[in-house]
């Protein structure tokens, strides 16, 4: 580029080290998922502890892989991006050190805490109060480093990248802050500020924003970096960047009421939490579009380069769970699906297929980049890797998309006397076979992972790292 | 809510939705060309790009029909703060409206046993086919599938009744519901330790289960202070304070020293819902002749 200043150098050691952090909390999250999906075909495996019962490594789970495979990802994409798409560097290296070493160590405390059984109780914020405020702290120094350097940024604009990380940094810390307010009793219990039906409404306020903006809107500023660089090809509508970003972020806070059908949340709030989610299929679509056409012209790259394919298929599985989404958001259709195993299905289209695939895409482009070599150690093992993720995740939704309709058929068939036909402990016993094969669809995911470990590491090993920084190979 | 609330409410829904359809309409009249061509915005960030093309028409319109279909579902349903929406639906009427629905459909097929006493009933093989049916849904949760209780609930198949087994009990236990309450250390708060030893032991002796014989001799006079008052003098219970009998070797609650120990230090509190108001009598009175039946 003409515009490259020869002697600006980029903070690469933080995007470095959380990119290595993404693949570690994968193994260890994916891990943990495939256990408790092991735990559900045999309940021995809970081995008759509470530290290590499902419902506390159930959170575990949760938490590693949304905040520890997820949000260091999102931490190194963001680094990594906002530093390139503005030509400058970090804002500040020690703040940014600081955000890696204190987000670890909120991991960690995840970690000891959930199996201890210290929980707050709420979904995807079961953290108790210290590691919430550490949360806070860390993520407020997260936006710090993030709007500093798009302050100094040396390019006119700000690159459409960057406008989806930052609605993703500034909205979850509005979420996290609200949702856990709470009183401390002890130094690990605490009480909500909201009660009943406020407190719910508040907790899928967040718990849906976790996903709209946590795992969609953050991921979608990844995909608008990695998938036009990977494909070499410019994006394919800034217009529709521009309508799609702005009614994404303003209606994806709607629809948490949803999660609240024929609940004693008021109807107007359920009407409106459904109505907002419908509308809400056209802006997520727009980024998948956004992301697809950018290959037109370039399809046959996809042949070649299994990255690209990665980040592709990441695109599909995005578009098929926010059609899903809408749907299940009709009260209707949330009738028949709710509390079953269909929510998990769709939950982990989008996790595994969406969110994970554009995360290992996007570390698999970075690797090289990051660590001055001129690609993966091989490239055989992503295309087995690719592969991998992707039967694993359809065998997951699948699986899960069985058991789901027909424990909702099940849960409301009745006899010719308008009773139950069906026990619950009957559902359960009909769901085994596709837990079986959750279990499968999981394991072979995380073999996936594994691989990728492997190709990372082989990767790593070529170079010394640290003689990297500050040359012109981050020019490339 | 409030008039305030009201509004606030539907002038955030609305406008939210009308914002996507100025949006939408707004980008869609900037646009110089409906094709997609080769040129960019002019600007590039580390190499990217961005083409000027035009939102794609069968988006447009996509996005433009779930705005309308919001707009036209809010006109029918509650969803603008305080306006009620032309259909009139709640989730409590539609609820009450399916309710009454099955009770239309399914009143029938129970109000044809409903006059039928308890112990006839029982006889009634088809009466005891859907009673069946209904202790699975309702009952089969704490007593179990098979009806043979677990620690806390009572087996249903024996003969032993902590509150009566006659047809008017049962029916009484299913409408009413039942509140077992034994306080710890029966009526003798100021029991110490070692009376509570006596009178564990005590009662193990009336099962003739393992025990410290010169403990359990101690104990009869506690048991007349603390437990009788319940549990009756000979220990047999009395129906009518839901005080099981301690004498027949039959356990709410387990039957070791630990166990028992347990029950008299800290009392046990034991609730069975009532039923009234769930189920229609009709169906209360099939549910008591099938618990009739399996010990009868």
């Amino acid at each position: 580029m003409s515009t490259v200043n020869a002697n600006l150098t980029y903070n690469y050691k933080v995007v470095r080290q959380f990119a290595i952090m993404t693949v570690v909390w994968g193994i260890v999250g994916m891990a943990l998922g495939v256990l408790i999906a092991a735990q559900l075909v045999w309940p021995s495996l809970n081995l008759d502890l509470p530290w290590t019962h499902f419902g506390r490594l159930r959170p575990l789970h949760t938490n590693a892989v949304i905040f520890g495979f997820g949000g260091s990802a999102l931490f190194a994409t963001a680094y990594y991006v906002v530093q390139r798409t503005c030509q400058a560097r970090l804002f500040s290296d020690s703040l940014a050190a600081f955000t890696f070493w204190g987000w670890q160590a909120i991991i960690v405390s995840a970690a000891i805490t959930l199996p201890l059984g210290l929980t707050s109780s709420k979904e995807y914020a079961e953290l108790e109060w210290p590691i919430d405020i550490a949360i806070a702290i860390v993520w407020v120094s997260y936006a710090v480093v993030f709007f500093g350097t798009i302050m100094k940024r040396s390019t006119p604009h700000i690159y459409v990248a960057n406008w989806f990380y930052g609605a993703f940094i500034i909205t979850v810390a509005v979420l996290h802050i609200g949702n856990n307010l709470a009183m401390p009793a002890t130094a690990f219990k605490s009480y909500s500020a909201y009660a009943g039906v406020t407190d719910a409404m508040m907790q899928w306020w967040y718990g849906h924003n976790a996903v709209g903006f946590f795992l969609t809107a953050g991921f979608l500023g990844m995909m608008y970096y990695f998938v036009p660089k990977q494909a070499n090809r410019p994006v394919y509508s800034y217009r529709l960047s521009i309508v799609h970003f702005w009614a994404l972020i303003t209606t994806y806070v709607w629809a948490g009421g949803h999660h609240l059908h024929y609940s004693a949340l008021p109807d107007w709030a359920q009407t409106a939490g459904m109505v907002m989610s419908l509308i809400l299929l056209a802006p997520s679509w727009g980024g998948m579009i956004n992301g697809m056409m950018t290959l037109s012209g370039a399809w046959h790259k996809l042949r070649t380069d299994p990255i690209l394919r990665f980040l592709v298929v990441s695109l599909s599985f995005y578009g098929m769970s926010t059609f899903e989404g809408p749907m299940m958001s009709i009260k209707t259709v949330n009738a028949l699906s709710h509390n079953t195993d269909w929510t998990i299905g769709h939950v982990h289209s989008g996790a595994l297929g969406w969110v994970a695939m554009i995360s290992i895409g996007a570390i698999y482009h970075l690797v090289p980049k990051l660590w001055g070599v001129q690609a993966m150690y091989s490239t055989a093992m992503i295309n087995v890797h690719f592969w991998l993720a992707t039967v694993g995740t359809v065998l997951y939704i699948v699986a899960m998309w069985v058991n789901g309709i027909m424990q909702g058929l099940m849960w409301r068939a009745v006899n010719e006397d308008g009773t139950l036909t069906y026990s619950f402990v009957e559902s359960l016993e009909a769901s085994y076979p596709g837990y079986f094969v959750r279990f499968i669809g999981g394991a072979i995911f995380l073999t996936g992972m594994l691989i990728m470990a492997y190709n990372v590491y082989m990767t790593v090993r070529q170079k010394e790292a640290a003689a990297q920084d500050n040359t012109a190979v981050q020019a490339a | 809510m409030s008039t305030f609330w009201s509004i606030w409410i539907s002038v955030i829904v609305l406008g939210t939705v009308f914002g996507c359809v100025w949006l939408l309409w707004a980008t869609r009249k900037s646009q110089t060309t409906d094709t997609e061509t080769d040129r960019t915005m002019g600007h590039s960030f580390d190499g990217i790009e961005e083409y000027d093309n035009p939102l794609p028409k069968w988006w447009f319109y996509m996005f433009l029909a779930t705005c309308v279909f919001a707009l036209g579902y809010l006109a029918l349903y509650p969803g603008l703060g305080n306006f009620k929406g032309l259909l009139g639906w709640t989730s409590t009427n539609q609820w009450e409206a399916e309710v009454a629905e099955a009770d239309e459909k399914f009143g029938e097929i129970y109000a044809q046993f409903g006059d039928t006493p308890v112990p006839e009933l029982a006889q009634n093989e088809d009466a005891m086919k859907i009673g069946q049916r209904l202790y699975a849904n309702n009952c089969s949760v704490c007593h179990g599938t098979a009806a043979r209780g677990q620690v806390g609930f009572p087996n249903l198949t024996d003969d032993d009744w902590l509150w009566g087994g006659e047809p008017d009990d049962i029916l009484h236990s299913l409408v009413k519901g039942r509140q077992g309450n034994m306080p710890a250390k029966g009526v003798m708060p100021n029991m110490t330790s070692q009376q509570v030893d006596q009178v564990v032991n005590f009662v193990l002796s009336y099962s003739d289960r393992e025990r410290d014989a010169e403990a359990a001799e101690a104990g009869a006079e506690v048991f007349a202070q603390a437990c009788a008052a319940c549990h009756g003098a000979d220990g047999t219970g009395m129906t009518a304070m839901g005080a099981p009998n301690l004498t027949d070797n039959i356990w709410l609650y387990g039957s070791t020293y630990e166990w028992i120990r347990e029950t008299v230090e800290h009392g046990r509190q034991n609730e069975m819902p009532a039923q009234e108001g769930r189920l229609t009598s009709d169906q209360i009175q099939i549910l008591a002749a099938y618990v009739y039946s399996l010990s009868n």
